[in-house]
């Protein structure tokens, strides 16, 4: 029994991996996370859950996802053969909606109505927005104002899609807050309300659960590698926040041991200074939203900050799973930093055509740094987890390439817009006031916008860095 | 080490003891609950002991904690104040020591797991006992997860509450009472922590189930462990309607409240308004 779990690492299925896991929950909720184990074991032993769930992925979805021989970014990773597997086409933009439909079918089992969700970049909430229109079903949404304010656009998907967005202002006002108020909801909406929780984190069943809902990813490419180049990645390489791309593409691997497992961390500003969410690279086991992994904490057991430019990857946690992968020296994480994702990132926009999101281009980093050190012989299989779409104001920022002015125009046009609604069949004296006021201020940001567009000018036009 | 022989070892609940006493006296045990270091550490030190000064058996104290999900917004508040202002485990324990130095009345502290497996669950116990503590309520640490605290506590006869909700099974209800000493904590209401206008209803069956699990009828021995309600209660109706068919009733939000409103004086008078409550 013990060596044969020893050497399937495939079939660990907790509530313990290793020392990591468990069920850390107030006792309002373990009633219900008893149902969904309880009725999550009886969709996997019927056949009818996989069929529906693998039609969905077929006719909605858009699964299975293709992988993609990126040649010219190759170059750039020491002419290592790089294959990309393109989560970033499925519906809703990331590999996110894995997990949503298989718990939005299951929520349907448990007789719930109502959806909740945890987001910190937003993919993982417009994934489930989507599953409740598609449902039928209400949606709530708990997203860090931090997080509200850089995925602006993210948060009008939800809201288009019919979720109400709740911009969590207690903590650090980020993922980790908007997980405990999703919590907190659910305590007092048990009866009629499933958590879609998004990521491999969370008490037992979630982190399972979800990693079953997400492995679809590594079976798929596994079998598309193989077919493509008739021999098994040397190495599979994805970034970690809580892991839940990570864990999906692994899964399939962990049996097969030469074949290298690489999680990318968000390093932030580096890992010697206090701005990153390098869980595993600096943190140390703990307990936080459930289950005990690593975590970034002080002395004391107080959660820390985390930080990232990526908002997907700025959680303090990680998911237990890589943590027992990494205590047995299974998978390697490694940690990037904000600047060599934005580095990878232009760089496959500039040589494949493909506009990542920027929590992946964290694993293209990695996948550079991997193919310089295992030479043009090496096949790494890269997650590509998600588009970026979403991250075109920030990335456009990032790199001085959006008009600030054009954008700060069209708010002065809006404004003037709003502005002229207003003093329709209203009093003049105070409207006139509140014209000019408006006015002023959209010519102020106009002005500030276009001398920073002129500063970034000035510090960019050096094209892709090799 | 030998667990028997530590001479810290406390044969005698002091909790199940204040309760016990309470039941006697009157209609039943009011239990208060504050942050430490809320609004700031000697304050939070004056007001816990105001509290006991104004009709309060038992104090159950908040470690502040970056991620508290069982709680509601007016404790959240309070505690994030308190970490703002530098929280340290440590001032738990020297809150904990200063308070019984003036006034008699057993404390435990509420605290979410990770600050305790950080400080390490068994010297957390040792400073507990050494400071004075009586023992802990762990709100997201159950039994089927507390082995290693429920050793700690066996070893140092600490107290330990563990809690009951309306949607525990009859077996769990079961782990619930044949695990805790002191008390079982009957959550009311599902929800967070705060205020509400009316107790709910589930109290009573709840407590009604854990009867019929195991826990002792009317008032419980020292020896044994009572079921006490929280979450909602705020005010002396309240906690003579509790009382009726529970051994003691929980207030936190209405105290904290008024803590950040009037300061101590404020937390004395509500206290001893909710008091009212506890009479015969």
């Amino acid at each position: 029994m013990s060596t044969e779990s020893a050497t399937h690492l495939r079939d660990e299925s907790g509530p313990f991996f290793g020392e990591f896991g468990g069920r850390f929950m107030p006792e309002s909720l373990i009633a219900a996370l008893d149902e969904i184990s309880a009725v999550y074991e009886e969709a996997k032993a019927d056949p009818t859950f996989a069929a529906e769930l693998a039609e969905l992925h077929r006719t909605y979805t858009g699964r299975p996802s293709i992988i993609t021989e990126a040649p010219r970014f190759g170059e750039y990773a020491g002419g290592a053969r790089i294959i990309l597997k393109r989560e970033d086409l499925n519906h809703t933009g990331s590999h996110k909606i894995n997990n949503v439909l298989g718990q939005a079918l299951l929520a349907r089992r448990l007789g719930k109505t109502r959806l909740i969700a945890e987001t910190g970049a937003g993919q993982h909430g417009v994934a489930t927005a989507t599953a409740a229109a598609l449902f039928g079903m209400s949606c709530v949404v708990y997203m860090g104002e931090v997080d509200t304010e850089r995925q602006a656009l993210n948060v009008a998907r939800m809201r288009l899609l019919g979720a109400e967005v709740i911009s969590v202002t207690t903590g650090t006002r980020t993922l980790k807050d908007a997980l405990n108020e999703a919590f907190r909801d659910w305590v007092a909406n048990v009866s009629d309300t499933h958590y879609v929780l998004g990521t491999v984190a969370g008490p037992h069943p979630f982190p399972v659960m979800v990693r079953d809902f997400h492995k679809i990813i590594g079976e798929e490419a596994r079998a598309q590698v193989l077919e493509l180049t008739g021999a098994l990645p040397d190495a599979v390489v994805a970034c970690v926040g809580g892991g839940s791309n990570a864990i999906g593409i692994f899964h399939a691997f962990l049996d097969d041991p030469d074949v290298r497992l690489y999680g990318y961390e968000a390093a932030g500003d580096g890992v010697e200074t206090l701005r990153h969410a390098a869980t595993i690279t600096k943190g140390r086991p703990g307990v936080l939203h459930g289950s005990r992994s690593f975590m970034l904490q002080d002395a004391d057991g107080q959660t820390l900050d985390s930080h990232s430019i990526s908002a997907g990857l700025d959680y303090p946690g990680v998911g237990p799973e890589h943590a027992w992968l990494s205590s047995i020296g299974r998978a390697t994480y490694l940690p990037i930093t904000d600047a060599e994702a934005m580095n990878a990132f232009r760089i496959l926009c500039q040589t494949e055509g493909i506009i990542p999101a920027i929590e992946s281009a964290h694993a293209l980093a990695g996948a550079i740094e991997l193919g310089r050190e295992l030479g043009p012989d090496a096949t790494i299989l890269v997650s590509l987890s998600g588009r970026g779409d979403k991250d075109v104001e920030t990335a456009g920022r990032y790199f001085g390439v959006l008009d600030e002015a054009a954008l700060a125009a069209s708010a002065l046009e809006q404004n003037a817009l709003d502005a002229n609604e207003l003093t329709d069949g209203e009093a003049e004296a105070g409207e006139l006031d509140h014209d000019a006021a408006l006015t002023a201020a959209a010519r102020q940001a106009l002005d500030e916008a276009s001398s920073r567009v002129d500063d970034l000018s000035a510090a960019t036009g050096n094209g892709v860095e090799r | 080490m030998s667990a028997q022989s530590t001479p810290t070892f406390r044969a005698v609940s002091p909790v199940g003891t204040a309760i016990q006493r309470a039941n006697s006296a009157r209609k039943g045990a009011l239990i208060g609950y504050l942050p430490v270091g809320f609004p700031n550490l000697a304050e939070s030190i004056d007001a816990a002991v105001a509290l006991v000064e104004n009709g309060v058996d038992i104090l159950e104290l908040g470690l502040p904690y970056s991620d508290p999900v069982m709680d509601g917004p007016v404790i959240q508040k309070a505690t994030q104040t308190s970490l703002d202002n530098g929280f340290r485990l440590s001032d738990a324990f020297t809150a904990v020591e200063a308070i019984r130095a003036r006034v008699d009345a057993p404390i435990l502290l509420m605290t979410y797991y990770n600050p305790v497996v950080q400080y390490g669950i068994d010297r957390f116990a040792d400073d507990l006992v050494s400071a004075g503590g009586a023992g802990l309520i762990t709100p997201d640490l159950t039994v089927d997860s507390g082995a290693h605290w429920i050793a700690a506590s066996d070893r140092t006869g600490l107290d330990r509450v563990f809690l009951a909700a309306p949607t525990s099974t009859d077996e769990r209800l079961r782990l619930a009472v044949d695990n805790s000493r002191g008390f079982v904590y009957v959550v009311s209401t599902m929800g967070v922590t705060g205020a509400r206008g009316d107790v709910d209803a589930a109290a009573r069956t709840l407590v009604e189930r854990l009867r019929a699990n195991g826990l002792a009828e009317g008032s419980p021995a020292a020896s044994t462990t009572g079921a006490c309600v929280g979450i909602g209660i705020s005010t002396g109706d309240q906690v003579a309607e509790v009382l009726e068919y529970a051994d003691g009733a929980i207030v936190g939000s209405a105290l904290v409240r008024a803590l950040a409103d009037g300061g101590v004086s404020e937390v004395a008078r509500v206290a001893a308004g909710l008091a009212v409550g506890t009479a015969r």
